[in-house]
C-alpha cells in the first residue's frame, strides 16, 4: 500500500471509528487536514460552524442524544482557544467528544510562532486526556486511543493536537481499534458483596428514595433502572442530566432534585431511611448544604468513577461498576415490594407544590406569558416526544422541571459548567445526530445571544432545529438572586435587546415574535408543524422567578415555595 | 473544627509520558495544596516510573486527591502514606568555605559526628553529602549554619511503603484480560 499523509491519516481513522460528521473551522495549521475532507467530503460530512464554540457544543448535541462520540476541528492559536469552553463543559457533564487541532511545525514549537498557544497545557485540567502528535507514525494508535477512552468507563472529552509537520508527513498506515489500556481501568469489576449488602439493606427499608443521574443515561441502563424502580416500589428522583431516563410521566417518577427541584423529592431527602443514589455524584445543586443532607439516612451509591465515591457526601454502601451490571444484578436480589405510604407522602407534597406553584406557572391567569406555559404548550404539541436542548437560567430550570419526557436522552442541558450560549449549536448537533427527532431549543435571551451567529449554521445546513427565546430582556436568574438576596440592586442584568426576529429572518430562518396569551398555542403548533428551521421569540414576564428554591447554604428541606 | 494537618507521602505509578506531570500538579493546584518536594525516578519494573510527592495537609483531602490521581489514564495506581507507614529518605548538600575546618575543628567532629559524606574538598570550599530522614537534615543544617553556609540545597523525598505495593500484579491482570 502506497504511503499516505498525516492528515489523510486523520480521516481515514475517523471513518475507521465510523465518524459521519464533524464539526469544525478551518485556519492556516489544520488546513492539510481540511484538504482531506475535501477529498473525503461523501465520507465525513464537515459542519461550518460560526465559531469554533459552537462546533464543540454542536459535537457534545450530538453525543449526548447519539451516545456516539461528538468529534469537533480547530485550528492552532485561537481556533483551539475557542475550544476550551466546550472541552471544560464535557468534561464536568461527562460527555464523549473528541476535539482535533491544528498546531504549528515541531520545529516552531515553544518559540511563540504564529498563532502558537499551548493548547495541551491549557487543556490539561478539563479534558479526561490530551495528546500531541509531532510524528505522523503515531496518528493512528492515538486516535485509536482517544475514542477508547472518550466513551468508556465515565465518558468524556479528549484533545489531539497535531502538529503542522506531522499533517503532511508520508507513513506506511494502518488502524487497528483499541479496547485496553494497561494503566487505565474504566469500569471497576463488581463485588457482588456489595451488591448483597445494598440489596439486603434495600429490602429492609421502610422509606427508600432512589435519586439518580446521568450515568443511568451514559451506561444505557435505563431499563434496569425502571425494572428496579417497579420491582420494589421505590420513588425515585432525577438529577437534572439523569432526566427522561425514567418517563415523566411513570408513576414512581416523583420528580426534579436541587435547587429549582421539586418539593417532594428535596424534602424526603432528608426523611428517607435509605437513599439510592445511581449514576450522580452529589453535586452542591443537588444536596445543599451537604452538612444537612440525608443526615438520617443510609446511603448506598451505584458508581463508575472511584473517585466520585465519598467525594461529596460519605456513603455507607459503594456498589461501583456501570449501572448496567449493577442494577442488572441486583434486581436479583431486591424483594418486590411497594410503599403506598411512603409514596402518598410524595404525593401529598406534589399537591401542595402544585397549588403553590406549579398551577400559576403553567395555567396561568395573570396577564404576562409565564415560561412554564410555553413549556406545557411545546409538551402538548410534541407529545412529549421532543427532545428539549437547554442553555443556562430562568428557563433552563423551568424546561427541565415542566417538560414532559417519553423518551431517554432527550435533556439536552448544560448541567455542571452551566455554559451560556449551550443550547443553539447544541441543539444543531441533536438535530443532525438525530433528524427523525424533533428537537427544541429552549433558550433565554441573555443566552441566546452569547452564541447567536450559529444560526448561521443553522440556515446552511437546513437543521430543522425549533428554537423558541423566552425573551424577558433580563438575565433572569442573576436578576432573581438580586432581586432575593441583593435588595432588588439589578447590577448589569437588564439588557436591552435587539429585533430578535428580524435578526433569524436575516438568516432566512421563518420567525415569529409572540406576546399574547391567545398567540402562543397556535404559534407554537405552527413551529412544530414546520419542516424547516423555526424561530419562535415568546416575551414573557420580565421579573418572575423560579420557585421552589433550596438557597444556596440552605438545606435540601428548606426549599422554599416563594 | 478544622481537621489536622500532616505530611503524607504520594507514591505514584506512572507511564513515562509528556505532560503527565502537568496533569498531577493541576489536581494539587486545584485543591490550593502546596507541593513542598517532588521526585520522579525508575522503578524496579522497567518502563514503569515512580513519582514520590509530598504534601502537607489532611486525610480527607489526601483521599480524594489520591482519587483524582489514580482516574488519570496514564497513572498506574497511586497511594498515600504517613511517616510511620514509609522508610523514607532525602538528602542534601552543602558547600562550607575550606578555611572554615581549620578556623574552628569543631566543623571536623559536627561532620564525623553526623555521619556526612565529604565529596569534594578543593582550597577554596568543601562539599558535603547528608542522607537521613528530615529531623536529621534539619539537625546538621542548624549546626553548620553557625558557621556559615555558602550554599545549600535538598533533594526531594524518595519512599519506599513498609507494605508491599503489588504494581506488578496489576500489570499482569491488564495482560491476562
Amino acid at each position: 500500500m502506497p504511503k499516505i499523509s498525516g492528515s489523510e491519516a486523520v480521516i481515514k481513522c475517523l471513518i475507521n471509528e465510523g465518524v459521519e460528521i464533524i464539526y469544525g473551522y478551518p485556519g492556516g495549521a489544520i488546513m492539510p487536514v481540511y484538504d482531506e475532507l475535501f477529498k473525503y467530503q461523501d465520507k465525513i460530512h464537515h459542519v461550518l460552524t460560526r465559531h469554533e464554540q459552537g462546533a464543540t457544543h454542536a459535537a457534545q448535541g450530538f453525543a449526548r442524544i447519539s451516545g456516539k462520540v461528538g468529534v469537533a476541528i480547530a485550528t492552532s492559536g485561537p481556533g483551539a482557544t475557542n475550544l476550551v469552553t466546550g472541552l471544560a463543559d464535557a468534561q464536568i457533564d461527562s460527555t464523549p467528544m473528541i476535539c482535533i487541532t491544528g498546531q504549528v511545525s515541531s520545529k516552531l514549537l515553544g518559540s511563540d510562532a504564529f498563532q502558537e498557544t499551548d493548547i495541551i497545557g491549557i487543556s490539561t485540567p478539563i479534558t479526561k486526556w490530551n495528546y500531541q502528535i509531532t510524528k505522523a507514525s503515531e496518528i493512528p494508535e492515538i486516535f485509536a486511543k482517544a475514542f477508547y477512552i472518550a466513551k468508556s468507563g465515565r465518558p468524556g472529552p479528549v484533545l489531539i493536537d497535531i502538529t503542522k509537520d506531522a499533517q503532511f508527513e508520508l507513513f506506511d498506515f494502518s488502524y487497528n481499534k483499541i479496547n485496553g489500556i494497561r494503566s487505565y481501568n474504566p469500569t471497576p469489576e463488581i463485588d457482588k458483596n456489595k451488591i448483597k449488602e445494598a440489596a439486603k439493606l434495600i429490602n429492609k427499608a421502610k422509606k427508600p428514595l432512589i435519586v439518580w443521574g446521568q450515568g443511568v443515561i451514559l451506561g444505557n441502563a435505563e431499563k434496569e433502572l425502571i425494572d428496579l424502580v417497579e420491582k420494589t416500589g421505590i420513588p425515585a428522583a432525577w438529577t437534572i442530566l439523569g432526566a427522561s431516563a425514567i418517563p415523566t410521566e411513570h408513576p414512581l417518577n416523583v420528580g426534579m432534585l436541587g435547587m429549582h427541584g421539586n418539593y417532594a423529592p428535596n424534602v424526603k431527602t432528608n426523611e428517607c431511611d435509605i437513599l439510592i443514589a445511581i449514576g450522580m455524584r452529589f453535586d452542591d445543586r443537588v444536596t445543599g448544604d451537604v452538612t444537612r443532607y440525608a443526615k438520617q439516612a443510609q446511603i448506598i451509591h451505584f458508581e463508575i468513577d472511584p473517585a466520585e465515591v465519598n467525594k461529596n457526601i460519605e456513603v455507607d454502601i459503594a456498589v461501583l461498576g456501570n449501572a448496567k451490571d449493577t442494577l442488572g444484578e441486583i434486581i436479583k436480589y431486591v424483594e418486590t415490594n411497594s410503599h403506598k405510604n411512603w409514596l402518598k407522602e410524595f404525593s401529598d407534597l406534589y399537591k401542595v407544590e402544585f397549588n403553590k406553584v406549579i398551577d400559576a406557572e403553567i395555567n396561568p391567569t395573570k396577564k404576562g406569558l409565564t415560561m412554564g406555559e410555553v413549556i406545557k404548550h411545546i409538551n402538548k404539541h410534541t407529545k412529549g416526544d421532543a427532545a428539549i436542548v437547554t442553555d443556562v437560567g430562568q428557563h433552563q430550570m423551568v424546561a427541565c422541571r415542566y417538560a414532559n419526557f417519553r423518551n431517554s436522552k432527550s435533556n439536552i442541558t448544560s448541567g455542571g459548567l452551566g455554559t451560556m450560549g449551550f443550547a443553539l449549536p447544541a441543539a444543531l448537533g441533536a438535530k443532525m445526530a438525530a433528524p427523525h427527532r424533533e428537537v427544541v431549543a429552549v433558550i433565554g435571551d441573555g443566552g441566546y445571544q452569547m452564541t447567536i451567529q450559529e444560526l448561521g449554521t443553522i440556515f446552511q445546513t437546513k437543521a430543522a432545529v425549533k428554537i423558541v427565546v423566552l425573551n424577558n430582556d433580563f438575565l433572569g436568574m442573576v436578576r432573581q438572586w438580586q432581586q432575593l438576596f441583593f435588595e432588588k440592586r439589578y447590577a448589569s442584568t437588564e439588557m436591552v435587546n435587539p429585533d430578535f426576529v428580524k435578526i433569524a429572518e436575516g438568516y432566512y430562518i421563518k420567525a415569529k415574535r409572540v406576546n399574547k396569551r391567545d398567540d402562543l398555542a397556535p404559534a407554537i403548533e405552527e413551529m412544530i408543524k414546520s419542516k424547516e428551521p423555526y424561530f419562535l421569540e415568546v416575551v414573557v414576564e420580565k421579573e418572575a422567578n423560579v420557585f421552589p428554591m433550596i438557597p444556596t447554604g440552605s438545606s435540601v428541606s428548606d426549599i422554599r415555595l416563594s | 473544627m478544622s481537621e489536622k494537618k500532616i505530611k503524607y507521602t504520594v507514591s505514584i505509578y506512572t507511564e513515562n509520558s509528556v505532560g503527565l506531570l502537568n496533569r498531577i500538579s493541576a489536581i494539587f493546584q486545584k485543591r490550593h495544596i502546596n507541593i513542598e518536594s517532588f521526585n520522579s525516578s525508575i522503578t524496579e519494573i522497567e518502563d514503569v516510573h515512580r513519582w514520590t510527592i509530598l504534601v502537607h495537609t489532611s486525610e480527607t483531602l489526601i483521599k480524594k486527591i489520591v482519587g483524582q490521581i489514580n482516574k488519570q489514564i496514564e497513572v498506574i495506581k497511586s497511594y498515600y502514606h504517613t511517616d510511620e507507614e514509609t522508610i523514607y529518605q532525602e538528602s542534601c548538600l552543602f558547600k562550607i568555605k575550606s578555611s572554615l575546618l581549620f578556623d574552628d575543628r569543631k566543623i571536623q567532629n559536627i561532620i564525623k559526628e553526623s555521619n556526612a559524606i565529604i565529596v569534594t574538598v578543593n582550597p577554596e570550599f568543601f562539599v558535603i553529602e547528608k542522607s537521613g530522614r528530615t529531623y536529621e537534615l534539619d539537625e546538621l543544617y542548624e549546626k553548620l549554619s553557625k558557621y556559615g553556609i555558602l550554599q545549600y540545597v535538598r533533594s526531594a523525598r524518595i519512599a519506599v511503603t513498609k507494605a508491599p505495593l503489588f504494581i506488578s500484579d496489576i500489570l499482569k491482570k491488564f495482560k491476562k484480560k
